[in-house]
């Protein structure tokens, strides 16, 4: 039963070609039922350029976007809840007549009122919609989506410029909106963000994916060890006379390994004060890092 | 098509017009302060030179050697055809023309007895004609420049109003990515743009009616014919200008460029669509290309009713040349409709 069910989104062989810039170059993946799928990947990777082609406000150069098996049409646009990268909404409105505006666009529809309790908007509801701090414009932007109560619901770097405890905040709305089995496809820069938010992540850079699978296992696939983390200026002696390879960054040295006692070792008979010593696991930004060669945040 | 989602996108417009307080003002005191200010210098004068229409018979000019009152120095004559003699009869009533002359047969002349410039030149006349003239007398109150410009200065704001409040907001909500928000809901683009051109349709002819009213309060000025026939002509006439400046607004994501094309467009009507003067001394194909324009047919179709006093039956091919050019502006903006500013 379950292999007759098509994808809630497919998206083939995507292509948008802008003069002079292939943005995407030849995407495909899909999207279960209630998965959180990221798109993680440097600014210009191409992430919003996808996004925007399967929410069907971007017509691809090549390549297919289909909703539950059909072309993107009506049904789409009627159950597809979409938060935009940038938006400007109708001046002089308050939060609530701006909700009231969208909710009265859709078919089937969330009450205002509780849409400005999910998304915490209480204390903001009647101001002018131009007068929100960023982590309230971004709640009010969301709460837009959410308009539709829809079965598919698109981010689009929900995070970018919010202080950490907004995104926190925003975080925890997120998981709550997932909770409820809708599906969402959440594009960001963030690698923490995607590895709290998403059961899938597809990397993005230069307009291909160049890895897609559940975080855990695309880290386990391309990483058997650890980073031990050092201020740079505690170690000692040159990086390429050290046994293990080291990585030299601006403030600190990164040592990768896969046995932490015999590094430690090492590291003790050079003498290296441990007192700020680090040791974490790998993450999707050093995933990043070993498939291209540079860092995710440049 | 749904009712509840134009009436939703109407509503928002019609807060955002009425909290905009800057757009606001200058919707209503720009035309008030104009008229006014028409009122005061143009008040109740009259016009500075003679004026006197003449028929001529067939082939000949006008010359003192066709009649000697044509020889008459600082008159203004000027030629009309015969089936043009019923239309300024009326001129001569609305003391727009001093006196008409015709000389197709033994001269016969009409003159208004409320009009000085007409006892003057009549005066003129009978000296020159040793008397041999036929009078016809009319009579009728003079039309002060005033009258004739109200008109013209309400339909002019009426213009802007709709040109740059559909096509220019039209364009802002492109360029900052509100449209493409609202391409991504069920929103046609027939159901936007019907709940543009209602919302600036209400706002316009409210504002209008509003001034009208105030002026009716400050200068006592001249309306023979209906008020409620003044209305259509407005409602008409307001919808064939929003369409036109929607199908501006239809493709442009600049507002610069907007601002452009709207000031381009407008132009033509604030001068050969007859808000400041009238086209009638301009040669006949310029008259006929300023018909094309929305404003022109509006304004001739106000101008006879307050004027003349025209009821529906004078006025409706006017009414339907603004019908025709609202669709045909409707479905060009229908086709060419972009939500996304790229």
């Amino acid at each position: 039963m379950q292999m007759t069910m098509p994808p809630v989104l497919e998206v083939r062989d995507l292509v948008k070609q802008y003069p002079g810039v292939r943005a995407v170059d030849g995407v495909s993946f899909s999207m279960a039922e209630g998965q959180c799928l990221g798109l993680l990947g440097p600014n210009g990777a191409g992430k919003t350029t996808t996004v925007e082609m399967m929410e069907g406000v971007t017509q691809p150069t090549s390549g297919d976007v289909l909703y539950r098996g059909e072309p993107l049409g009506a049904r789409f646009r009627a159950e597809a809840g979409i938060q935009f990268q940038k938006t400007s909404l109708q001046e002089f409105l308050t939060v609530r007549e701006t909700l009231k505006l969208f909710t009265n666009l859709y078919p089937r529809r969330r009450e205002v009122e509780d849409l400005i309790r999910t998304c915490a908007l209480e204390q903001v509801a009647d101001r002018d919609n131009r007068k929100l701090s960023g982590g309230q414009t971004q709640r009010l932007l969301l709460a837009i989506a959410l308009a539709n109560d829809p079965q598919v619901l698109f981010l689009d770097e929900p995070t970018t410029g919010l202080d950490p405890q907004a995104r926190h905040n925003f975080w925890d709305l997120i998981r709550s909106i997932k909770a409820e089995g809708r599906t969402v496809l959440l594009t960001t820069h963030y690698m923490e963000e995607a590895y709290f938010l998403c059961d899938v992540v597809a990397i993005m850079d230069q307009g291909r994916i160049i890895a897609e699978g559940p975080p855990s296992r695309l880290l386990a696939e391309h990483f058997d060890d650890v980073v031990i983390e050092l201020p740079r200026e505690d170690f000692r002696g040159a990086p390429a006379d050290f046994p293990l390879p080291v990585l030299v960054a601006s403030d600190r040295v990164e040592i990768s390994t896969g046995d932490v006692e015999g590094a430690l070792r090492h590291l003790l008979e050079r003498g290296v004060p441990l007192r700020q010593i680090r040791i974490r696991p790998r993450n999707l930004e050093d995933l990043f890092l070993e498939l291209t060669g540079r860092e995710l945040r440049t | 098509m749904s009712l509840r989602r134009l009436l939703a996108v109407w509503h928002a417009r019609n807060l955002e017009f009425l909290r905009d307080r800057s757009t606001l003002v200058f919707n209503f005191l720009f035309p008030l302060a104009l008229v006014i200010a028409f009122a005061v210098i143009f008040g109740g004068q009259p016009r500075p030179m003679f004026k006197v229409d003449v028929v001529a018979p067939e082939g000949s000019a006008l010359d003192a050697s066709l009649h000697p009152f044509l020889g008459t120095r600082y008159i203004d004559f000027v030629q009309i055809e015969a089936k043009d003699i019923e239309s300024t009869i009326r001129k001569v009533e609305r003391h727009q023309l001093d006196l008409l002359l015709d000389l197709r047969a033994a001269p016969q002349y009409w003159i208004n007895e409320d009009s000085p410039k007409g006892y003057l030149v009549e005066k003129l006349l009978l000296e020159t004609a040793g008397g041999a003239a036929t009078r016809q007398p009319v009579s009728g109150a003079a039309v002060r420049y005033v009258d004739w410009l109200l008109p013209g200065i309400l339909g002019m704001n009426m213009m802007f109003s709709c040109l740059f409040g559909v096509g220019y907001v039209v364009v802002r909500y492109r360029k900052s990515g509100f449209l493409r928000r609202l391409s991504a809901t069920p929103l046609t683009a027939f159901e936007f743009g019907a709940a543009q051109v209602l919302s600036r349709l209400l706002l316009t002819v409210s504002v209008t009616s509003v001034i009208y009213g105030a002026l009716a309060l400050f200068i006592p000025f001249r309306n023979e014919g209906s008020v409620l026939l003044l209305l259509l002509i407005a409602i008409v006439g307001a919808l064939s200008m929003i369409a036109f400046g929607f199908m501006m607004a239809a493709r442009f994501a600049s507002e610069e460029l907007a601002n452009g094309a709207i000031n381009l467009a407008s132009w033509p009507m604030m001068l050969l669509s007859g808000v400041w003067f009238s086209l009638e001394g301009a040669p006949n194909w310029l008259q006929q290309a300023a018909k094309v324009l929305p404003l022109t047919q509006m304004l001739d179709a106000a101008r006879a009713v307050m004027l003349d006093g025209a009821g529906l039956g004078r006025v409706w091919p006017q009414l339907g040349w603004l019908a025709v050019m609202t669709l045909l502006f409707l479905g060009i903006a229908a086709a060419g409709f972009r939500w996304r500013a790229d």
